[in-house]
């Protein structure tokens, strides 16, 4: 018998304790123990990048980092991006330019885009390119997805904060906050 | 850019509204197969077999069984024997014995990674641990790993049962050839026309070739999953990711012995599948383990289990030698192909037959292909099953000729391109076909017509054909008291066809797309529909959405001509609203009519059922891809600096769906052209069951993709619709062989046109000077 560990760890800006077997993947656990199962197993060897979560700022496939190893980290997965209701730019760019196809690679994907985008709001399509090498996707041969980050990219992806990046209907609060806080 | 022949008199089909389940899939809302979870859930895995090819001496299961969480243990002795029935399914000829014995061995091991056992357990981790505690014993046999090693007649044999057919058409049964002796070489198909020594005289030029390709996997990035609860009464349901849930339901009937009627299959939301979703191999394993244990069983493949044991398609050995006379008519084509099966028949030799060539016509033709069997998988479809390999050999001798001949490629293609009213390789005459419109508006794209220049740059092009369509479909439309519509098929959406068929309903019903909700539903829950595969689903289904809305259309108009006291004859209907001619009746827009359906008669669903016919009897399309490559002098890796793809699509109903089919088409061709290949040792063990060392491309290794949509609409379909999927696989390989030629004069003859493939063919070549172009190496 396996004994399990418990785990404090910040998810989508939610405090989470949790219990696993220091075996399990942080992708099993977001899976099988929390649920969360918008991030997506296509290899378990971190080749695919479906897995993809944001942990403490860096796009990791979650595949290869344990369960327990996310004690005291700050983890946005999919299910996080959105704000509320409103969808971060980066979903709405994907809709809008029919970016996906089966999507099973659209988490990875999205999230590899908003880490690079948190770091890089203007980036070239080569930088894109690069950023998003980590992720496969075997249905759109990427022109559309590519295509989608440089649009979400022009319409102005600021500062993340706990996981919520500001999109368009959300900048003004966004902007009102960091005035506050130069005050 | 869309080039249509006709002008559009439409207002939702041509637009790109956002599919209907998109939210869900951007947010991770989507259940996929693997995302399912029951109360009581137990998690099975696979043993797979660890050799190419042995005879199972023994099978202990004890210390397994025993090992603290493990519920239920199977090996094949728990499945039936199953007779070997050829059944159709869908567009999939199967063996049934051959499946059965696919999804758990008996006897013997055929390939890495066979199925041999299979545990459920109270986790993923004690499933894996218990199948360490598997004993076989296998006696080792000597594997044959190639088509052209197992058409020897020395070769070891794999199925002592088989013996070659020669099959007539491709779903003839066939009848023997040859001496009653076992062989490794099952089906052997010809097409013959004309006088082919003639044609060969008449030819100016004559060139002769011989090609090798690797098999390549569909390479969806969602592993095949299964969840099956069997319940007391011997009622099964199966929760999985497949393109084909009428294919699952008839498949995992056969393999078990269960009525079809006691089998419901949910279809999950799918994570690709390019034809290799189409058959069975998790869903009968979880359905025994779960009736054994009682309990739900889920299974998920691992990565290294797609790889070794599902697809792939097939690696081929071919030889072509093809004539032209000196105004660049091809006076002779004689094709020889040999198409690996795995291990067990049906590899797609007979498609690759019936489209290699087919966008030509040749008076003097001979084409013979044979299905081999070797300790490999069993393939399994994958886009345009079969023409992609054929293609690449005819298209790279094509260009060759063309350039014999001193003509323009593309216009040596339309020189000899098929048009309505010319047969096939297989015979029948094509009906309107769009092959000629689609090579001249290749011939006139930016991409044609920009110039490249630089050192070891070089363009090709290459042609492509596959059948499209057919098959059985049902829909239904359902009119909503508050005028909303509800669209429900069977097909399962792998691209965003869901949407597709939402706006044929609202087409015709003069709705709002965001008023029409697409569902895909269970095998209980819609008549029959055949796979999501085919190229069929906007095409067949497509037709059945449309007559569905028909039905629906013409139930509204009984109501209004009930309501308004008039007859049905009497009642229009034009953009969105109903009206009667005379004595000053209002117009009614479809919510209006919606609110008035419980006081005329109750809801109304319409419907349809049909079956559009075999495989290719609708549709037939055409691809031309054109690619400039660049070629590292260094290290001899390919890049790909720009590429196009123009494609006979019918009528685009959402434009960037199908742009979307065209460019993953074409990146697929890419891989396969490049870099995607299966290694096996001697041994016939697989060295690259990972998505590290199977290579698929990545964004970095891909430009934009430019689309050229060609409209000749499908006079066989209502709205003109040809299917799209699949024909932009086919001509990838050839066209960039065909640039790697112009860019350094080297043929490439064998894929993937890897480094160390094109160093040894430059090597071979001998003299070649990476940095000196084509026309100066010549």
């Amino acid at each position: 018998m396996v004994h399990k560990v418990i785990v404090e760890t910040t998810i989508n800006g939610d405090p989470v304790e949790l219990l696993c077997e220091p075996r399990q993947s942080l992708l099993e656990v977001l899976r099988d123990e929390l649920d969360l199962t918008g991030s997506k197993e296509g290899c378990l060897t971190g080749d695919c990048g479906a897995c993809t979560v944001i942990v403490d700022g860096r796009a990791v496939c979650s595949c290869l980092m344990l369960g327990a190893e996310a004690a005291g980290k700050h983890i946005t997965t999919v299910e996080g991006l959105a704000n509320g209701a409103t969808l971060h730019v980066l979903q709405q760019k994907f809709l809008e330019h029919a970016s996906l196809q089966c999507g099973i690679c659209t988490p990875g994907f999205l999230m590899s885009a908003k880490a690079l985008l948190d770091h890089n709001p203007n980036p070239t399509e080569g930088e894109i390119r690069y950023a998003l090498a980590g992720n496969l996707c075997r249905c759109t041969g990427y022109d559309k997805i590519v295509k989608a980050v440089v649009d979400a990219a022009r319409h102005g992806v600021g500062a993340s904060q706990h996981g919520k990046v500001p999109t368009e209907s959300t900048a003004e609060v966004t902007r009102d906050i960091l005035e506050r806080e130069k005050r | 850019m869309t080039q249509s022949t006709i002008k559009s008199e439409f207002t939702v089909i041509g637009t790109r509204p956002i599919r209907h389940d998109g939210i869900d899939k951007v947010t991770g809302r989507a259940r996929y197969g693997a995302d399912i979870a029951l109360p009581g859930m137990l998690h099975g895995a696979v043993l797979r077999s660890p050799h190419a090819h042995a005879r199972i001496r023994s099978i202990d299961m004890a210390k397994a069984r025993r090992h603290p969480g493990v519920k239920a243990v199977v090996t094949g002795a728990d499945f039936p024997e199953v007779k070997g029935v050829m059944a159709q399914v869908g567009e999939l000829i199967v063996n049934t014995h051959y499946l059965s014995l696919n999804v758990m061995a008996r006897g013997k091991v055929l390939y890495d990674g066979h199925a041999v056992a299979a545990v459920a357990a109270t986790s993923r981790h004690v499933a894996l641990e218990a199948l360490e505690l598997i004993e076989v014993d296998y006696e080792v046999l000597t594997p044959v790993m190639t088509a052209e090693e197992a058409m020897k007649p020395d070769a070891p044999v794999l199925l002592e049962e088989l013996r070659t057919k020669l099959m007539a058409h491709r779903t003839d049964p066939g009848s023997a050839e040859g001496p009653d002796r076992p062989t490794n070489v099952p089906g052997h198909i010809r097409f013959e026309r004309g006088d082919l020594a003639a044609g060969f005289r008449a030819a100016a030029h004559i060139v002769e070739r011989e090609f090798v390709t690797a098999a390549v996997h569909q390479g969806y990035i969602e592993p095949q999953n299964a969840l099956a609860i069997y319940g007391a009464d011997g009622h099964v349901t199966i929760h999985c990711s497949t393109q084909g849930s009428f294919n699952v339901r008839t498949l995992t009937s056969s393999v078990l012995g269960i009525p079809e009627g006691s089998i419901r299959v949910v279809p999950a939301e799918i994570g690709g599948g390019f034809g290799g979703k189409t058959t069975v191999y998790l869903e009968p394993v979880a359905t025994i383990l779960s009736k054994l244990s009682g309990r739900p069983v889920k299974m998920v493949m691992s990565r290294a289990d797609v790889l070794r044991a599902t697809g792939p398609t097939s690696g081929t050995k071919m030889k072509v030698r093809m004539g032209a006379a000196r105004d660049g008519t091809i006076t002779a084509a004689e094709v020889w192909l040999a198409y690996e099966a795995g291990a067990f028949p049906g590899s797609p030799f007979a498609p690759g037959a019936m489209c290699t060539m087919a966008p030509y016509n040749v008076a003097n033709l001979r084409i013979d292909s044979f299905d081999v069997v070797v300790n490999r998988p069993k393939v399994a479809a994958y886009r345009a099953p079969g023409s992609p390999a054929s293609a690449f050999a005819c298209e790279t001798v094509i260009d060759e000729l063309a350039t014999l001949c001193g003509i323009d490629p593309l216009d040596f293609r339309i020189l000899n391109g098929v048009r309505e009213g010319m047969p096939q390789p297989a015979g029948p005459p094509y009906k309107r076909i769009g092959f000629i419109e689609t090579c001249t508006a290749m011939r006139e794209s930016a991409h044609y017509q920009a110039r490249l220049e630089g050192p070891n740059r070089g363009r090709g092009v290459a042609a492509g054909f596959w059948f499209n369509g057919g098959l059985q479909s049902s829909a239904t439309v359902n009119i909503h008291g508050d005028g909303s519509v509800s669209v429900v098929t069977g097909s399962v959406d792998i691209g965003g066809s869901r949407t597709t068929q939402a706006m044929i309903a609202a087409e015709v019903l003069g709705a709002d797309i965001n008023d029409v909700r697409p569902v895909v539903t269970d095998t209980d829950s819609i008549g029959h529909t055949d796979v999501t595969g085919g190229s069929r689903v906007a095409l067949a289904t497509g037709m059945a959405v449309y007559e569905a809305a028909h039905d629906a259309l013409a139930q509204l108009k009984a109501r209004a001509a009930k309501l308004w006291e008039k007859p049905i004859a009497e009642v229009r209907f034009a953009a969105g609203t109903f009206s009667a001619a005379g004595n000053g009746v209002p117009p009614m827009t479809l919510k209006q009519l919606a609110t008035r359906l419980a006081r005329t008669g109750g809801p109304i669903v319409g419907r349809a059922t049909l079956n559009a016919g075999a495989v290719g009897a609708v549709g037939n399309a055409f691809a031309v891809a054109c690619v400039d490559v660049e070629i590292d002098p260094e290290t001899a890796k390919v890049r790909i600096l720009r590429c196009s793809i123009a494609q006979d699509v019918g009528r685009a109903l959402h434009p960037g769906y199908v742009e979307g089919q065209m460019q993953g088409a074409l990146a697929q061709g890419i891989g396969w052209a490049l870099s995607e290949e299966y290694f096996y040792d001697r041994n016939g063990l697989l060295r690259n069951a990972g998505l590290l060392d199977y290579r698929m491309p990545t964004c970095l290794d891909l430009p934009m993709i430019e689309t050229v949509i060609v409209e000749v609409p499908n006079p066989h379909h209502p709205l003109g619709v040809r299917g799209v999927g699949e024909v932009g696989i086919v001509p990838p390989m050839a066209a960039v062989a065909n640039a790697i030629y112009q860019a350094i004069g080297v043929r490439m003859t064998e894929l993937p046109m890897s480094p160390p493939h094109l160093l040894k063919a430059i090597g071979q070549r001998g003299g070649v000077t990476l940095d000196s172009h084509a026309a100066a190496a010549d």
